[in-house]
């Protein structure tokens, strides 16, 4: 490997790093604003200059400079930190020093910056310029005056995010950052250019003036609003979380996270079960712990196993639902399912795994999507999928609804039929080395999915996709709680009710009792007389028709292990405590047992781990995802049923990004951003 | 005879317009006459010959041509060659290409046919200033003739296809640029690209692309008729060839010229000019390069050569041989502070030291031609320039600081007399003041 000296200390690099990043591989730190790992080098701010030799003897930005064998660069030198301070001068020059109102108070680029290269006061005396706010959405607040043109945003929108709705115009010190025609960014991932601006131009809007970034309590957890379990940190002032910003996991998210992942938070201090309620003369009154666990007890003593049914929510921790099921499973009860949505999957843990990963996905070169719209299920896996197809390798199919995902794709048919003749992709997927298929619950949900996932599991035989080091097999859930729930088998026993049997059952008479585990998404209107007892966090569908509502805690308020869509399990932090007198959803049904003559094993959270690792060990191999390891076992015959494939369009997984789960059903934030993107939809532009 | 150069050893021999500038006539000022006899004996000749001749840029920057076009790869893989001519000419001062292009377009085509072939280039853009549009009516008809006479085009008589497209800009100063140039004909906005990587390498479309000035283009196919030699025959060495001079301000006779390099400026000045207003004493400051370069007082203008090598030595530079003469009446404060408002305008707003530098530099010398301003801001001023010098990713940023260093350097004592008379007589004016207390 090329050496080359930083400050006189010799570093190896490798090939194509530039001076910047070979410093910090000797360890010096660079300042920066325009520069950021994950987008194009813009080289504009100037903040990153250091002096090189050989070189012309002036400072060379070093972001932009690829760094040659034998090269010396000084970072420390008086010519250096003149010049950074001469371009910081000139960043703050015009830049309001509104600091104390700003809400990037307190993790600024430029406070940080001027921290070391600032002058003591200010040389400047003429008039600072304003720049007008342009309006960028609900989810982003622009203060652009405090703006210092890095055009990291613009370079985002363009190329993470793929919309190009972000822009500069006018020259000189007249340059503004702008939308152009003042529209909200239509991108599921805006949030995160909050994010990446080094300033206070942009900020967070449903966050404004709400915190100091210093007051708040830091958790590391995992996100449950979609299946990827993205990285995120939790941030809580006392009883609240104030705000979820993403972490770095280059496996799944990278450092984005989308825009429900960030601003669901809101809907976690609203629509809270606090406290038991029962039923009574047709509405819900407020109970004691005693009372609740009382009146389900005497309403499953009086009924037989057969007539009672459980049914887990998207949400759910690992452990919540392996208490529920081990209560459910001594008491007989066969009715017992975690797919609400009747996905038609189960059986060998490859058939519903994401096998080739997240970041798998950048070695493949050919990749077919069944029924599924990305964009919309895992913002995070199509950025992914537009990253690779940015580098020209990667060429896309898609069988099912024809959506913008910010890529180009073939469109080969909307409905099952099509996977039967592929036509001119098929072709692709044969001469590809590494070709993949994404198949999404909108195929696999009805009666007809086994039979597409069996059609699916042919393409992939067909094509080659599964070999030892290669697995092109994929399933992308959508809910967060599915890939554990099957993990632990949380589905009928032999004889049993499925969702849809017992749904059928409850509103014929046939079901008795039925327990909703954090389930809302399901006909809650239809269950007919059963009894029917909800433990959630949100007073959402299910609460609204429970007979018995026991409340639980929402996804920050225990600590929980989470399976992705790649069968990767992620423990998550206890960021806050549950609201009122709710309790750890585990530990709910753990006391409920004893009322129910069925007493749980295990006293303590530790125990009820150690119990669920023991009956299935894919849950103690935290952050571990399997992909291709597992494929030499792999039998594609065997995954799902034989069946005739209709030529039905394929339904989409989700009608509304932003309005998934009762928690963000709960919040203000989600429902402002569902009606905008519903009118934006619905009202094209002049243009057009 | 009035100057150096002979009238037998003009280049541009129709520079006034004087003769008709279409096909006919350029053929029988010589223009087009053994083209394919040069390109028979092929590129490397070619490239020899330019650098032989010692021709530099004659955009400004003054690199060697013939070196540049050497720096094209030497063999055409995937990706085709491009010559781009930069006819953005835009620099205060400066209007040369402008009558090459009007008055004498073919040779201009004549040396796109031959620096492509040099290059192995099959296409040449010719990106022509948004206000030149006379010009640009020329030069497309001259164009179009040039295509139906089968000099250039598919299957033309010299056997190299070559197309020329001529492409209008929209009036952008930073335009000029050679890398805001490309982004602009490759239709994006007009902001400088960063290097490394450089043109030849990866220009237009991601292609090795090479840019040249029009004068520089212009005369390559005179070079190759007269030889090497003959070119080099003229001026100083590392300074050789004649060379279009552009003299503007108070003189005479402000004219566009063509002349050695190397000649005096005070002897261009006096013969092709008719001398300085109101006499050689009259002069007070001389910018002698297009507006960009450093100006010179009096006394370094009556040894100064114009050439790269004696401007350079005297802190200044030819740039586009535009001579600026300022006589005493000139304002000189207001002068510069006029340019360093130019700057401010078209800096593109891309990287932080010229979008803030260029416009905080114009404020306070709005200031300092009314005298409204401190003395220390003279020195606080002369380092802002030195802040933005050198620190940003292409050249507009040094051109928006020498003027104000040149004036600094030069004529400091009258913006200190500038200070000094506002205060007299005001003494609520902070620091006056105080000495009229004390």
């Amino acid at each position: 490997m090329p050496k080359a000296k930083v400050n006189g200390v010799e570093v190896e690099f490798e090939p194509g790093m530039t001076a910047l990043q070979v410093a910090e591989l000797a360890g010096e730190e660079i300042p920066r604003f325009c520069y950021h790992e994950r987008l194009s080098i813009a080289g504009n701010c100037r903040m990153c200059l250091v002096e090189v030799k050989p070189g012309p003897p002036k400072p060379a930005a070093s972001c932009a400079l690829p760094a040659a064998e034998n090269m010396e660069i000084f970072t420390n030198t008086p010519m250096v930190k003149k010049a950074r301070e001469g371009v910081l001068e000139f960043l703050l020059i015009n830049h309001p020093l509104d600091c104390p109102i700003c809400d990037q108070g307190g993790e600024c680029d430029l406070q940080d910056e001027t921290l070391g290269y600032g002058r003591d006061d200010s040389r400047f005396q003429e008039n600072k310029r304003a720049v007008e706010e342009k309006f960028m959405g609900p989810l982003i607040k622009t203060v652009m005056t405090r703006c210092i043109q890095c055009t990291r945003c613009v370079r985002f929108a363009a190329e993470i995010a793929g919309v190009p709705e972000l822009g500069m115009i006018g020259r000189g010190e007249d340059a503004e950052i702008t939308t152009y025609l003042e529209g909200a960014v239509t991108s599921e991932l805006s949030g995160n250019l909050a994010d990446i601006c080094p300033v206070g131009a942009l900020t967070h809007k449903p966050w404004a003036f709400n915190y100091r970034p210093w007051e708040l309590k830091k958790t590391e957890g995992v996100d449950v609003m979609d299946a990827l379990g993205s990285a995120i940190r939790i941030d809580t002032r006392g009883p609240e979380v104030m705000r979820i910003l993403p972490r770095i996991n280059e496996e799944i998210n990278e450092e984005w996270i989308s825009d429900k992942t960030r601003h669901v938070c809101d809907g976690l201090m609203r629509q809270r079960l606090d406290r038991p309620y029962i039923r009574e003369k047709g509405r819900l009154r407020e109970a004691t712990w005693a009372e609740a666990f009382a009146a389900v007890a005497k309403r499953v003593s009086a009924t037989t196993p057969d007539k009672m049914g459980l049914i887990a929510g998207d949400l759910q921790d690992a452990e919540s639902m392996k208490a529920a099921m081990d209560l459910f499973t001594a008491l007989g009860v066969k009715n017992i399912d975690c797919r609400q949505d009747g996905a038609q999957l189960g059986g060998a843990r490859e058939s519903y795994l994401f096998n080739t990963t997240i970041l798998g996905l950048e070695a493949c070169d050919a990749l077919l999507l069944v029924g599924t719209n990305p964009r919309r299920e895992a913002a995070l896996v199509n950025a992914r999928i537009r990253k690779t197809w940015l580098t020209g390798k990667l060429q896309v199919g898609l069988i099912g609804e024809a959506a913008d995902l910010n890529y180009g794709y073939e469109h080969i048919g909307a409905g099952p039929a099509s996977l039967a003749k592929l036509g001119a992709f098929g072709k692709v997927l044969k001469a590809a080395a590494n070709p993949a298929i994404i198949i999404g619950q909108g195929a696999l949900t009805g009666p007809g999915g086994a039979a597409v996932l069996r059609a699916a599991a042919k393409v992939a035989a067909d094509h080659k996709m599964v070999r030892a080091d290669w697995n092109g097999f994929n399933v992308l859930h959508t809910a967060a709680a599915r890939v554990g729930g099957l993990d632990m088998g949380f589905t009928p026993r032999k004889g049993g009710k499925d969702v849809a049997g017992m749904i059928e059952a409850a509103a014929s008479g046939k079901l008795d009792v039925l327990f909703l585990l954090g389930a809302d998404e399901i006909a809650a209107d239809k269950l007919g007389s059963a009894f029917v007892v909800y433990l959630g966090s949100h007073g959402d569908a299910g609460a609204n028709r429970a007979d018995v509502v026991l409340p639980g805690a929402a996804y920050t308020e225990k600590p929980g292990i989470y399976v992705n869509t790649e069968g990767r399990a992620q423990v998550m932090g206890r960021a806050a405590f549950p609201k009122g007198e709710a309790r750890e959803d585990w530990a709910v049904i753990r006391a409920l047992s004893e009322h129910l003559g069925k007493q749980l094993p295990y006293d303590s959270l530790e125990a009820l781990r150690a119990r669920l690792m023991q009956d299935h060990p894919t849950f103690g191999q935290v952050d571990y995802a399997p992909g291709a390891s597992t494929a030499a076992g792999f039998d594609l015959k065997s995954v799902g049923e034989e069946g005739a494939l209709s030529d039905k369009a394929f339904a989409g997984a989700l009608s509304d990004f932003y309005l998934t789960n009762p928690i963000a059903r709960a919040s203000v934030t989600m429902a402002e951003c569902s009606a905008l993107a519903i009118s934006v939809r619905r009202a094209p532009l002049a243009a057009e | 005879m009035v100057g150096i150069l002979e009238d037998k050893d003009r280049i541009f021999t129709n520079l006034y317009g004087f003769q008709d500038w279409r096909l006919e006539a350029a053929k029988k000022r010589g223009c087009w006459n053994a083209v394919k006899d040069m390109l028979s004996a092929g590129g490397p000749w070619i490239i020899d010959q330019i650098k032989n001749s010692g021709l530099r840029g004659r955009g400004g920057a003054g690199f060697g041509t013939g070196l540049k076009w050497s720096f094209m790869p030497k063999v055409v893989g995937d990706r085709p060659h491009y010559l781009v001519v930069n006819a953005d000419e835009s620099e205060p001062g400066t209007c040369k290409d402008r009558e090459i292009m009007r008055h004498d377009p073919h040779l201009l085509i004549e040396g796109c046919l031959i620096a492509s072939f040099a290059m192995q280039a099959h296409v040449c853009y010719v990106y022509i200033r948004g206000e030149y549009v006379r010009e640009r009516e020329v030069l497309e008809e001259a164009v179009r003739e040039a295509y139906a006479a089968k000099l250039i085009g598919k299957d033309n008589i010299h056997g190299w296809d070559f197309d020329l497209y001529v492409h209008h800009g929209a009036g952008a100063y930073i335009c000029g640029e050679e890398t805001a140039l490309l982004e602009s004909l490759e239709g994006k906005k007009g902001q400088p690209r960063l290097k490394p990587p450089f043109p030849a390498n990866s220009g237009i479309y991601g292609c090795p692309t090479t840019v040249n000035n029009v004068e520089s283009i212009a005369v390559a196919g005179t070079i190759l008729r007269r030889g090497a030699d003959w070119f080099a025959g003229f001026g100083r060495p590392n300074n050789t060839g004649t060379k279009l001079m552009c003299i503007s301000g108070h003189v005479n006779r402000p004219c566009n010229v063509e002349e050695v390099m190397s000649i005096p400026l005070k002897q261009l000045l006096e013969e092709h000019c008719g001398g300085v207003r109101g006499g050689w004493g009259n002069l007070k400051a001389v910018i002698p390069g297009g507006s960009s370069v450093p100006m010179i007082p009096i006394d370094q203008c009556e040894t100064a050569l114009m050439d790269f090598d004696s401007l350079r030595e005297l802190k200044s530079g030819l740039g586009t041989a535009a001579v600026i003469v300022m006589d005493k009446s000139t304002d000189l404060v207001r002068a510069i502070t006029r340019l360093a408002y130019f700057y401010k305008h078209e800096s593109c707003g891309q990287c932080t030291p010229c979008r803030e530098g260029t416009g905080w530099m114009w404020r306070v010398l709005e200031r300092m031609c009314k005298g409204e301003a401190d003395m220390a801001e003279i020195d606080m001023l002369l380092e802002v320039t030195t802040q933005v010098e050198g620190h940003t990713i292409c050249a507009l940023g040094d051109a928006a600081a020498w003027p104000i260093q040149g004036l600094i350097r030069h004529f400091r004592s009258e913006i200190e007399d500038r200070i000094h008379h506002y205060r007299a007589g005001k003494p609520h004016v902070q620091g006056s003041a105080l000495i009229a207390a004390e």
